[in-house]
């Protein structure tokens, strides 16, 4: 029962959000404010029941010694974020956004580097034997030469980036159909499931 | 003090994090997992703050009848709703994620059908934009309408029926051209970071502190 009930409100939102392709209206508005609320309500508990609870409680609770009471600083940075709630002592925020700040600072060097640097250097330095590593290689610096600004587009330069933007062109064109593919794959499946599962239309 | 000490945790823990990479042995091996940890656990506190932000901007459109205010009302009920159900369902069931559980009834039929419905309707807007894009009127703009149309014939069944060598050359353009240029973009982006990354470090980039 509860499941035939789930379904006709999964079927009632569905028609509720595509109506908005009539044009905007109520059931789209209710739809939309529905879903804001449900997600942020869900993310939240996400994240404390799959973070904040492994991480910090059940820490707290198994550890012994040092690796217990080090918890400390983490607990007090969170509760520290939530003095922006008091006026007064909202400044203390400042050090838990620090620390975040610095952390992600910290893995941007590391990270990029390792992670995303290298091995795309590493990747694009191919022997030029084929045609494909020859345009490899020619795309990748056009594409880099388009995205620099410190010198005037003139010259060789122009030339350059006139060929990455040629590449750039190609990208975007080729990350445009692949986004509509997956877009309309959602909307295939969503059809599906009207057409299957709630009005039982094809068996 | 206000500023101070928040830019000396900035680089302290920015430092940690790049000496540690460096030098992987105790007692600064174990610091940067432990300051990713760290890292996770303020972010979750974080979240009150984003919930304490929806639900006052909304309580108070409900409080000024604003245009729309029944709207702010529903989110308001989805939001504690959705609290409830998952704060019943952690107390009860083994996980928050237990299939049959009230909050997987909550993710299977509410959050599942908005957000996948809500990400198809793209699927119309981004052909009106299409069509509006497409319109081949310079080289680049050719360039796009070409590319996008192999590829978008090139991953469906009807394109090889068409022409065999679509899904050939639609595999050649995302594995040559496309992988060229969004490497160029890719390796720009990493020197960006890399180079706000050390701003920050450094104290140079504050507008976090303001």
């Amino acid at each position: 029962m509860m499941q035939i009930i789930g379904t006709w409100i999964a079927a009632g939102l569905t028609l509720a959000i595509f109506s908005f392709l009539y044009k905007d209206n109520p059931f789209y508005k209710f739809a939309e404010h529905l879903y804001v609320g449900v997600s942020a309500a869900y993310a939240i508990l996400y994240v404390f029941y799959f973070d904040v609870k492994p991480l910090l409680y059940e820490k707290f609770l198994t550890e012994q010694g040092a690796e217990k009471w080090i918890l400390f600083f983490p607990a007090a940075f969170g509760l520290i974020m939530l003095a922006r709630w008091i006026p007064k002592i909202s400044w203390l925020s400042r050090w838990s956004i620090a620390l975040t700040v610095g952390i992600a600072a910290g893995l941007g060097i590391t990270g990029q580097i390792q992670g995303i640097l290298l091995p795309q250097i590493r990747g694009t330095l191919v022997p030029l034997t084929s045609v494909n590593n020859v345009i490899m290689v020619i795309g990748v610096i056009a594409t880099l030469v388009y995205f620099y600004f410190s010198i005037a587009h003139k010259g060789a330069v122009k030339h350059g980036a006139r060929l990455g933007m040629v590449f750039i062109m190609v990208a975007f064109g080729a990350s445009f159909g692949y986004t509509v593919m997956a877009r309309i794959s959602l909307l295939i499946g969503r059809l599906h499931f009207l057409v299957y599962e709630w009005l039982h239309l094809v068996k | 003090m206000k500023k101070e000490i928040p830019l000396a945790i900035t680089f302290i823990t920015g430092l940690i994090i790049i000496v540690t990479f460096f030098i992987p042995h105790q007692p600064l091996g174990t610091m940067q997992q432990r300051l990713l940890l760290w890292y996770s656990i303020v972010l979750g506190f974080t979240m009150l703050l984003g919930m304490d932000s929806l639900l006052r901007s909304n309580i108070r459109k409900i409080a000024k009848r604003s245009p729309g205010w029944p709207f702010a009302l529903v989110l308001i009920i989805g939001f504690l709703g959705t609290l409830i159900v998952g704060i019943y369902t952690w107390a009860t069931s083994e996980s928050l994620l237990s299939l049959g559980s009230s909050f997987m009834y909550v993710y299977t039929y509410f959050i599942i059908p908005l957000q996948a419905t809500m990400f198809s309707l793209l699927a119309f807007f981004i052909a009106s934009a299409a069509y509006r894009a497409f319109r081949a009127r310079t080289m680049e703009a050719t360039l796009l309408l070409i590319t996008a149309a192999i590829v978008m014939l090139g991953r469906v069944p009807i394109g090889a029926e068409i022409w065999d060598k679509f899904p050939l050359i639609q595999d050649w353009i995302m594995e040559v051209p496309q992988m060229a240029a969004k490497r160029g973009i890719v390796i720009g982006v990493a020197l960006g970071t890399i180079a706000m990354s050390l701003r920050v470090i450094l104290g140079l980039e504050r507008t976090y502190l303001t």
